[in-house]
């Protein structure tokens, strides 16, 4: 009877309360093989970077979802509320972010084609662009405060600091995760698994940066063409 | 065990220097555990708050000579201020609800045995795994600096020099608005009373950290889960407690941001002269307050509550998943419909973004929305009693081993079920007019999202400390501190609720004036006493938690006849959690007394025998399918 016997091989299998595996005090002596950077292993592939950006985007979405419930909440609540001129600089800001998101997918495609050399100058123009966005921004802010405009001047203002605040630092970590991205172009990648984590990592950097353009497009659009 | 199914994997060495093993570890056992001493420290500080408060609400005026040394300002003469009092009301309830009730059960158990439970050697993102547990206790610590700042006069005349918004050194133990922080009193600065200057900043930083904490850490258990499962662990082979956790960290993933939100929001009001929350023409203690215009005290009330309600479900989900757990471990019986739980427990987190109106039914809402939200709360009543009655039908005619972690797994269901049913009374707009801001709504919280939680933590304790530390609790201990604690805590607390009935308002500091509630002052010293024998039989707890790390009797690696994958390996487990071999699942969780096998269990990397796991198959659950 098989079944007799398999159920025999449940009693051998479990006795002192399941299988056991070696490597009783914690801390096996033996290493091991090496995978990935930051003992990472390489049995989960790149996908892993795509998961949690969308998730860190999800949480960063919620967050401006909150912040612009607020804004909508209070244009409505005071009699204060007069909306500030809009800087001229930021038609420039919103066309450089513009174009560093066709940048960082020329560099995402490069790598996908092979072209590591392509592959790292697009993604060091995005770079720039990106902080020439970022330069722009506090061009924007400057020019307010030439004018006396200050983050509690009145509510439009505040948010309006808030928002390129919130906005800048949030590019400024895609400008680092990108910093990183270039830093590692140096390294030789000779494995399969190696190339598809920095595909991996590349991917999820160009959602990320799309999505910071999207956001300040619609930051962009709320605080100066929404009524 | 068949090993020939094993592949060997990559895995990285483990650390060999003191701090990257035990301090700067990136190992999840090591930060998980660093989570639950994390947690052990703050609720000390809580509790000891909770015991002066039950001190000066039962002997008012009472000189209580320590008390004047260690707060020469705020206990003059070692009588406790109101506003001393109202600071200790505010500092317990953040620390519990966020440096215990949110790490232990998610940063601490999660961390530790979701990677296990789902055959992985790691979480995805161990770099960032370690952050988050830095990350939030820093915030730890600034809230601990803010009680510093204003109890103490030397450390306040630092923060006092920081400008205006920061004076400190009032002689409180941090601010005095209570852990939702309402403004427009929490935005003014000290003008509205002792420990609203440097106190609420350093508090609104506080959660702002642990804010960004537990973001780091609810992104990474979510790609964990999704990307790290071992082979054959479909999610309906899943533990209830890795679905408890998954949705938690959802929950966290999505609420966190919003009261990061308005914290931030909140801090500009205070320190940049911004007018989100302050309204004009308001008048404090007398006088005008200048320079604001406009602003709305109730945008934050939302604000708050979108993140307050998910919050108390991220308190208690991880403790539904280990009651399940437990209670199908303890009865030998499979969880009665597996299905129904999950989509239960989902049904529960996802409800709870919809429902945080409930809080806010006397701020003048639209009797409309009023009505929305109280018929969506109410409808949170059906997935709970799915998964209580499920829990009873998984008791149902079991043989069941009372050890401590089921005795504490069985109180769970009961304080979940005493706490809950107040939830159905506060649900319903024209009841809340009446007992909101009473102890009644003190009693609700304190037993389904305080107490509960705190139970199915101490179960989960119970239940793995032999895993973790290779030794066993002391049951006899075990079960004074159960019987002592689950007695203990209903006497505290239903009295609570007849407090809340004639009308008792919660967080005064004093009733002696109040002639209506002197016939309840029986009840405050009864419900005194029984807080200060529950505080005391948790020494029992503590001492037999660290003695028995050294002393307690050795563990086999499955103690409990248990069959998820964490019993599967070594104790406590190795580095990489399976030593190199990657664990096969053929089967569901809880496949216990299952007919034709010869033991009352069957592990999760069993291949042959019978399969009746819960999710395959069937549309729906049948778990109870199988008695002796």
């Amino acid at each position: 009877m098989a079944m007799v016997t398999s159920t025999e091989r449940v009693i051998d299998t479990t006795v002192g309360g399941g299988p056991r595996l070696r490597g009783g005090n914690g801390f096996p002596k033996n290493g091991g093989g090496r995978g990935g950077q930051g003992g990472e292993s390489l049995r989960y592939s790149g996908d892993r970077y795509r998961i949690g950006v969308w998730l860190g985007l999800g949480s960063i979405l919620m967050l401006f979802v909150a912040l612009i419930s607020s804004y909508i909440v209070r244009s409505a609540s005071g009699n204060d509320w007069h909306p500030i001129a809009m800087p001229k600089v930021l038609w420039l800001s919103t066309a450089l972010i513009l174009i560093s998101s066709v940048t960082m997918e020329v560099s995402r495609r490069s790598l996908k084609q092979q072209s590591d050399a392509g592959y790292t100058r697009w993604l060091m123009i995005t770079v720039a662009l990106g902080l020439a966005f970022l330069a722009s921004q506090i061009l924007a802010w400057r020019q307010l405060v030439r004018q006396g405009v200050y983050v509690a001047s009145n509510p439009h203002s505040s948010f309006f600091y808030l928002f390129t605040a919130a906005h800048g630092l949030h590019l400024l970590g895609g400008i680092l995760a990108l910093g990183y991205l270039l830093l590692r172009t140096t390294r030789k990648r000779s494995t399969i698994e190696g190339e598809l984590l920095r595909a991996g990592a590349a991917g999820a950097a160009t959602i990320y940066w799309h999505f910071m353009d999207g956001l300040w497009v619609a930051l962009f659009s709320l605080l100066f063409l929404w009524k | 065990m068949a090993e020939a199914t094993h592949e060997e994997v990559h895995r990285h060495p483990a650390p060999t220097g003191f701090i990257r093993k035990y301090i700067f570890s990136i190992d999840h056992k090591v930060i998980g555990i660093q989570y639950i001493l994390l947690a052990l420290t703050a609720v000390l500080v809580g509790l000891v708050m909770s015991i002066l408060m039950r001190l000066n609400l039962s002997w008012p005026g009472t000189h209580w000579p320590i008390m004047a040394t260690l707060f020469p300002t705020g206990a003059p003469g070692g009588i406790m201020s109101p506003e001393f009092y109202l600071s200790l009301v505010t500092m317990h309830g953040t620390i519990m609800v966020f440096f215990v009730l949110t790490t232990a059960p998610q940063g601490g158990f999660g961390n530790y045995f979701l990677p296990i439970q789902i055959g992985a050697e790691d979480m995805a993102f161990p770099v960032l795994n370690m952050m988050s547990f830095w990350v939030t206790l820093v915030g730890f610590v600034v809230l601990l600096l803010a009680i510093f700042a204003e109890g103490n006069l030397t450390i306040g005349s630092w923060f006092s020099k920081l400008g205006e918004s920061f004076a400190a050194g009032s002689g409180t133990v941090g601010p005095i608005g209570g852990w939702t922080g309402y403004p427009p009193l929490s935005a003014l600065g000290k003008v509205a009373g002792p420990g609203q200057g440097a106190g609420v900043n350093l508090w609104i930083i506080s959660i702002a950290i642990f804010c960004v904490g537990s973001l780091l850490g609810a992104l990474n258990f979510i790609t964990t889960l999704i990307n790290m499962r071992t082979k054959g662990m479909t999610m309906m082979r899943m533990p209830l407690t890795c679905w408890a956790w998954f949705t938690t960290a959802i929950l966290a993933l999505l609420s966190f941001p919003v009261l990061l939100a308005g914290g931030i929001l909140l801090l500009l009001d205070r320190i940049a002269g911004t007018s989100f929350f302050i309204p004009g023409g308001l008048y404090v203690s007398g006088s005008l307050v200048p320079l604001h215009t406009g602003g709305s005290p109730l945008l934050w009330q939302h604000l708050f509550w979108f993140f307050g309600h998910p919050e108390v479900y991220i308190a208690i989900l991880p403790g539904m998943g280990a009651t399940s757990h437990i209670l199908s471990t303890f009865a030998r019986k499979p969880i009665f419909g597996y299905r129904a739980m999950v989509f239960a427990i989902f049904a529960i987190g996802m409800l709870g973004f919809f429902v945080w109106g409930h809080h806010m039914f006397i701020s003048g809402m639209s009797p409309y929305s009023a009505i929305a939200f109280s018929v969506l709360t109410l409808s949170i009543g059906v997935p709970s009693a799915i998964k209580t009655f499920n829990w009873l039908g998984t008791l149902w005619g079991a043989k069941i081993r009372f050890t401590t972690p089921m005795l504490f797994a069985i109180g769970f269901v009961s304080l979940f079920v005493a706490g809950g049913i107040t939830g159905l009374v506060l649900g319903q707009t024209s009841l809340d007019f009446f007992f909101h801001d009473t102890y009644f709504v003190t009693a609700h919280f304190h037993l389904v999202m305080g107490v509960a939680s705190i139970f199915g933590m101490f179960a989960a304790t119970y239940f793995w400390f032999p895993k973790m530390f290779g030794r066993m609790m002391n049951e006899s201990l075990g079960k004074v501190h159960f019987w002592v604690t689950f007695i203990g805590v209903y006497a505290i607390f239903v009295p609570f609720h007849a407090m809340g009935m004639v009308g008792m308002p919660r967080r005064y500091a004093n009733f002696g004036e109040y002639e209506f509630l002197k016939s309840a002052h029986g009840l405050v010293l009864f419900v005194t006493v029984a807080a200060l024998i529950t505080a005391a039989v948790q020494i029992v707890f503590y001492f037999n938690f660290f003695w028995s790390m050294f002393k307690g009797k050795k563990a086999s690696d499955n103690p409990w006849d248990a069959t998820t994958l964490e019993w599967t390996t070594a104790t406590p487990p190795p580095h990489d959690n399976f030593a190199g071999v990657v664990p096969e699942v053929y089967r569901g969780p809880y496949e216990f007394s299952v007919p034709g096998a010869a033991k009352d269990f069957i592990m999760q990397t069993e291949p042959e025998g019978p399969d009746i796991s819960g999710g395959l198959g069937e549309a729906s659950g049948n778990g109870n399918g199988h008695k002796h």
